[in-house]
């Protein structure tokens, strides 16, 4: 109980902080629109099969995730915050876990902002199978958000973060981002998840408890040494 | 002592590989790709050999993480930059082999997409090294990149088998394979040659780690002064 306290407070501490100045959400959603336009000019929209713009969809939503989660652990480092939050009596499993939430809650504001303008501007009916296309994005997004909260840790303090963070990322959050866009392919097409694509489930799943547990143990090591 | 070993171990391997490319020059020619076809001699071990690497690589880091002994991390080091050399040597044996016998240096095939981010990921380790100072932090980051990297190498794998599968599938060690027993016998003991040379190079290696870590101590010791 003490332990789901602590994460509350540290994610409610993050979402306090970003929603006073909110430059992390602004700048990645209109990071977000900005890729969305560029893509048109490579995707003639009339005639691109709908499962290629799921894949897109979701590749607007990697880069724009990757705003958010750089700013995780650099918005600690001015003033000495983040050597203060690790001496606080709390485990480091407690500190990434409520970051990695309140990541979770700004990166899935963004995509659930981007997501009509997607279908807006790309003409998707990306309504027809709501909730199971919710199910796919939050199991994308925590994966999006659980591998780059510990990479956040992991670069926030080396030289060239900027460049590091998508570097180390994006080639370990494949699997994720295969089966997110498979998924939001199908789904996009108006059919449910069937036989032929519950494996993309399975494997989103599996990809986000096994690292949700690795970096769990892990986070201590980055943290304090 | 260790410099003797060296030189003999380096003599063992030339002598090995010297003596494995007669052997392979020998053979002769498969029925339908031609001399093309003996690339496979290396391409194969080659492969192996960085497994190895990365599962030793694994087991260092863990037991860096554990112990805190810096051989540990000198040594992961070591064995990540042999095993990505010789994964390179895999891609590129096999794009050429690809070009020859598909008439197209790549294409986006399980074997040859994993084996890709698999390298993109180990090359992101040593990047990550590159851009932290600390030695304590460098060695505990590198190490816990390390782990996540390997648990995602199967996921990564696994994800792309769904894609349907250019790459010829195993021919020696398999009941189902073509390869004849001492052909199998002939790859097995350039593997052995190339597993010697991967264990020279990286012990080589092991030795600059070593006296890097002296001349920083040095180097801190006569700053102190």
């Amino acid at each position: 109980m003490e332990f789901a306290r602590l994460v509350f407070v540290i994610m409610a501490k993050d979402l306090r902080a970003e929603l006073r100045t909110k430059e992390a959400v602004n700048a990645s959603f209109a990071f977000a629109v900005v890729i969305l336009v560029l893509l048109s000019f490579v995707v003639e929209s009339n005639d691109v099969p709908l499962p290629v713009l799921g894949g897109l969809l979701w590749l607007v939503f990697a880069f724009a995730g990757t705003l958010v989660l750089n700013r995780s652990f650099a918005r600690e480092v001015p003033n000495d915050c983040l050597d203060a939050l690790i001496a606080a009596p709390i485990s480091g499993a407690a500190l990434f876990l409520g970051k990695a939430l309140a990541n979770f809650l700004l990166v899935l504001v963004v995509e659930l902002v981007a997501l009509p303008v997607f279908g807006i501007f790309y003409n998707v009916r990306w309504t027809q199978q709501f909730w199971q296309l919710m199910l796919v994005v939050v199991l994308g997004t925590w994966g999006v958000t659980v591998i780059g909260t510990v990479f956040s840790a992991l670069t926030v303090n080396i030289r060239l973060r900027e460049v590091m963070l998508p570097m180390l990322t994006y080639p370990m959050l494949l699997p994720a981002l295969l089966g997110a866009m498979e998924l939001t392919g199908s789904l996009v097409t108006g059919a449910p998840i069937g036989p032929e694509t519950v494996t993309w489930l399975k494997l989103l799943i599996g990809f986000d408890v096994l690292f949700t547990a690795a970096s769990v143990t892990l986070v201590e090591f980055i943290l304090v040494g | 002592m260790r410099e003797k070993l060296l030189y003999g171990a380096g003599l063992a391997a030339f002598l090995l590989l010297a003596r494995n490319i007669l052997v392979i020059a020998d053979l002769p020619g498969e029925a339908a790709q031609g001399a093309i076809f003996k690339i496979i001699f290396f391409h194969v071990p080659a492969a192996w050999t960085a497994m190895v690497a990365a599962t030793a690589a694994l087991t260092l880091s863990i037991l860096f993480l554990k112990t805190k002994d810096f051989r540990y991390d000198a040594a992961a080091v070591a064995v990540t930059e042999v095993g990505l050399a010789f994964l390179a040597a895999n891609l590129v044996t096999g794009s050429i082999w690809g070009r020859v016998i598909w008439g197209i240096w790549w294409t986006w095939d399980v074997r040859l997409t994993s084996a890709l981010v698999c390298w993109l990921l180990y090359a992101g380790y040593l990047m990550l090294r590159h851009a932290i100072e600390e030695p304590t932090q460098r060695a505990t980051f590198a190490a816990v990149f390390s782990i996540f990297a390997f648990i995602d190498v199967p996921i990564v794998i696994f994800s792309i088998r769904w894609f349907r599968t250019q790459h010829p599938g195993p021919v020696f060690l398999s009941s189902t394979g073509s390869f004849p027993h001492d052909w199998t016998m002939v790859l097995l003991w350039n593997w052995v040659a190339l597993m010697l040379l991967a264990s020279i190079l990286g012990a080589i290696r092991l030795g600059q780690e070593e006296t890097q870590r002296e001349i920083d101590y040095v180097r801190r010791m006569a700053h102190a002064l």
